[in-house]
């Protein structure tokens, strides 16, 4: 018998357990991606059913209505108005909470006007005897023409209730709850009669929002049908209301809440985690805390990665045959690969408290926290998320702006969340930290390191919020100021969510950077290991002749490190640095960190390995050792170290300012829609860069 | 009484009048800010904004600017 698919569509307002359901669902087998053209993340999955049944599961963003203010939401109302898209689901699972089914219940309404069958999960039961709630399921369904299934995503109840009516999914009635054309009988009459062959409900969606609709001329349709902005607002309004009554009326008999019940754990957090100190203050020890696990936690697996592909180099060059294709292996792919997998420990880790704060319901109260203080800068609350996620990788954190319904300070989040110390550069400051600041402790228990680590944190924030400061006074946008955010209730983070979440976002980002990364240290390598003319070629004589002619006695065991040396030099990739040297020498940098700088302008994370691959070239010996023991013993050529205070600290703030990620552009090129903005960020942030290390170099040498 | 939802007291509960829909988002009338559904303040944030509501059993909060479009009575 030929296997079924059945193709389904998850819906739901955010904070629903939707994504639980999901994962509950569809387990490990899920996809991530992205829909063509826009950067909404597009969630697949599959599920077996039964034995010759699949479910294909798509997981779409949170919604409260299928009135969509942003692109998020936007997605969509364009797949449930596109019978044609490939992903038009046979069924639709609208995902509802127990506590808010009230509100839950507008969006199915909507959905179920647009006569697709349509189930209804009420997640979160396991909180219906805490909150006092009871449920009459079958007059829901009849009321509601549709089937039920009543779940605990967290506590796996249900679950296979909700495969089982997917399997069934023929047996949904297809009928409207109710008729929301009644608002204004005439106007609707006139759609009908126009397009005979379309649903009202449809043909009302695409007048009032911006999505396109099969081939029907939205301008001629609209201009035919048109009603002034303010009069299809109050239409949307008495729609809403209409929604409402229906579904109040539902409720009354389908719902009853014991309200003697419901404790109040919600109100008594409240009262502690947005108190005018205790606020604040858990929000700094939540942030320091986070940030001082961080860079705890993962330097023991960052060594041990950094320690294994050094080892793994050595024994690679000494094991296979030699070769191009062995230098290309030992010099190039295994530094290159072990540049990326050392960004794993702290990714893994920022993501994980991330999803943590976004999954307790914690992070709202942050941003009711902070909205005041954040309008001062011309940010909104809704910016501390980006800017704590920025931390993480400043391409998430752009793409989260979006839920910032105003658009001035919208952009100024996306300006300047750049600024924030990301993930990426985490490895360069590291290292560089532990070259010019001593292993010491001060007061005991306060590391030095990690101290300087925490400075350089406030640095890109407070640049963040004082460029964000410049801008909100330059700027001249007017938009209305729409803030909204929803507090949900307390939960404990699943595991389960947390882990995939986690997983997802480290594999995400490891292969979309690593794959510049690796195609970087190839390039580098073929750079650093070829060079034109004779003085590259002949390397070895010219060296030879020097210590034949020098008149004191040289130790012949220099040789091969100088012969690396020069070749090093007159390769492609030293002419290359060389011919950047004099702009960046007044910065205290050499030919071989421009390489660097160079090569980071792709991605800062490049830094590191750049420069290990640089050295591995550069050096002819056996000795296994890691970059830092390779940085510390480089020297100029007078003989002073090249990583110093001075040159150190440059190099650090350099990496705190400067605009080195092309992926950052991207986003912030298709998230503001045009090449204005990211060309001004780059100019800016890599002349303030610029300067502020040329002075910190010029001031502390 | 008539007064603006931004004008409750922390614990006050008032039912909604009139909303004026040109000037607050769509998305808080989809929550169920409506007339006469029921809007109560739990919580002022420590700067004086924004406001934290209880409207027809929705956890929200808005701003002073918001609240001040939205007609209550006690």
């Amino acid at each position: 018998m030929a296997e079924e698919h059945i193709k389904v569509a998850l819906i739901g307002n955010p904070n629903t357990g939707k994504t639980s359901v999901f994962n509950q669902l569809t387990g490990l087998k899920q996809q991530v991606g992205n829909y063509p053209g826009i950067t909404v993340e597009k969630k697949m999955g599959t599920c077996r059913l039964d034995d010759h049944t699949k479910a294909t599961i798509i997981d779409l963003p949170g919604t409260y209505s299928l009135n969509a203010s942003s692109i998020d939401e936007n997605v969509v109302i364009e797949l449930m108005l596109n019978r044609k898209d490939e992903n038009f689901p046979d069924v639709v699972v609208v995902v509802t909470e127990v506590e808010n089914l009230k509100r839950n219940l507008l969006l199915f309404t909507q959905i179920k006007d647009l006569e697709i069958p349509t189930l209804l999960v009420i997640n979160m039961s396991d909180r219906m005897k805490l909150k006092g709630i009871e449920l009459d399921i079958p007059y829901l369904e009849n009321q509601l023409k549709t089937k039920i299934a009543l779940t605990s995503s967290r506590k796996n109840i249900g679950i296979d209730e909700i495969k089982k009516l997917i399997l069934d999914y023929r047996s949904l009635p297809t009928d409207p709850c109710l008729n929301a054309s009644s608002i204004d009988p005439e106007y609707f009459d006139k759609l009908r009669k126009a397009f005979p062959n379309q649903l009202v409900y449809k043909l009302w969606l695409v007048i009032t929002q911006d999505v396109n609709f099969l081939n029907l001329d939205r301008n001629e349709m609209k201009s035919s049908f048109t009603k002034s902005h303010s009069e299809l607002r109050r239409l949307q309004q008495k729609e809403t209301i209409k929604r409402y009554q229906f579904i109040n009326d539902t409720l009354k008999v389908g719902q009853t809440i014991d309200r003697s019940k419901a404790s109040d754990i919600r109100a008594k957090l409240d009262r502690v985690l947005t108190h005018k100190i205790f606020g604040y203050l858990i929000f700094f020890v939540v942030l320091f805390g986070i940030f001082q696990s961080i860079f705890d936690w993962s330097s023991v697996p960052m060594d041990f990665i950094d320690e294994k592909f050094a080892q793994l180099s050595v024994y690679a060059a000494s094991h296979l045959p030699a070769g191009e294709l062995t230098n290309l292996i030992a010099e190039g792919l295994i530094p290159g690969i072990g540049g990326i997998l050392i960004f794993i420990p702290q990714i893994a880790f920022l993501f994980l408290f991330i999803s943590v704060l976004e999954e307790s319901g914690y992070m709202s109260r942050v941003v009711f926290l902070m909205d005041k203080i954040m309008r001062r800068f011309g940010l909104s609350g809704k910016s501390v998320v980006p800017l704590i996620s920025g931390t993480a990788c400043a391409i998430p954190a752009i793409m989260g702006a979006r839920n910032i319904e105003n658009w001035k300070e919208r952009l100024i989040t996306i300006l300047v969340t750049p600024f924030i110390t990301c993930s990426a550069r985490l490895p360069v400051y590291a290292i560089l930290i532990s070259l010019i600041i001593p292993e010491k402790h001060v007061l005991g228990f306060i590391s030095l390191q990690g101290l300087t680590l925490m400075v350089l944190y406030l640095l890109g924030f407070g640049m963040a919020i004082l460029c964000a400061y410049i801008l909100h006074k330059m700027l001249e946008i007017k938009s209305k100021s729409y803030f909204v955010v929803e507090m949900p209730s307390y939960k404990i983070p699943m595991l389960k969510n947390v882990g995939i979440n986690v997983v997802e976002k480290t594999k995400s980002f490891v292969f979309g950077a690593g794959k510049i990364i690796m195609a970087l240290s190839i390039i580098l390598w073929f750079m650093g290991s070829h060079g034109p003319g004779d003085d590259f070629k002949n390397a070895e004589k010219i060296i030879e002749q020097k210590v034949y002619q020098s008149s004191v006695p040289i130790n012949p065991s220099v040789i091969p490190n100088w012969t690396a040396e020069y070749k090093l030099e007159h390769s492609y990739i030293g002419i290359a640095g060389k011919f950047i040297e004099p702009v960046i020498r007044p910065l205290g940098y050499d030919w071989k960190i421009g390489v660097a700088i160079v090569s980071s302008f792709a991605a800062r994370e490049v830094f590191v390995g750049t420069l290990a691959t640089i050295y591995k070239v550069g050096d002819k010996s056996d000795e296994e050792a890691t970059i830092k023991e390779q940085m510390r013993h480089e020297i100029h050529a007078d003989g002073s170290p090249v990583f110093n205070f001075a040159s150190g600290t440059s190099l650090l703030l350099f990496y705190a300012f400067a605009m080195q990620c092309i992926s950052t552009l991207a986003i912030v090129k298709k998230e503001t829609n045009s090449w204005k903005w990211p060309v001004i960020q780059l100019v800016f942030m890599s002349g303030v860069a610029y300067i502020t290390a040329l002075l910190a170099f010029q001031f502390l040498k | 009484m008539k007064l603006a939802l931004a004008e409750l007291k922390i614990g006050q509960k008032a039912t909604i009048l009139d909303v004026n829909t040109e000037e607050i988002p769509l998305k808080l009338l989809e929550m169920g800010c409506l007339p006469g559904n029921t809007a109560e303040l739990i919580q002022i944030a420590p700067l004086g904004d924004p406001l934290y509501f209880n409207i027809n059993d929705s956890h929200v909060a808005i701003r002073i600017e918001t609240a001040q479009q939205i007609e209550v009575t006690l």
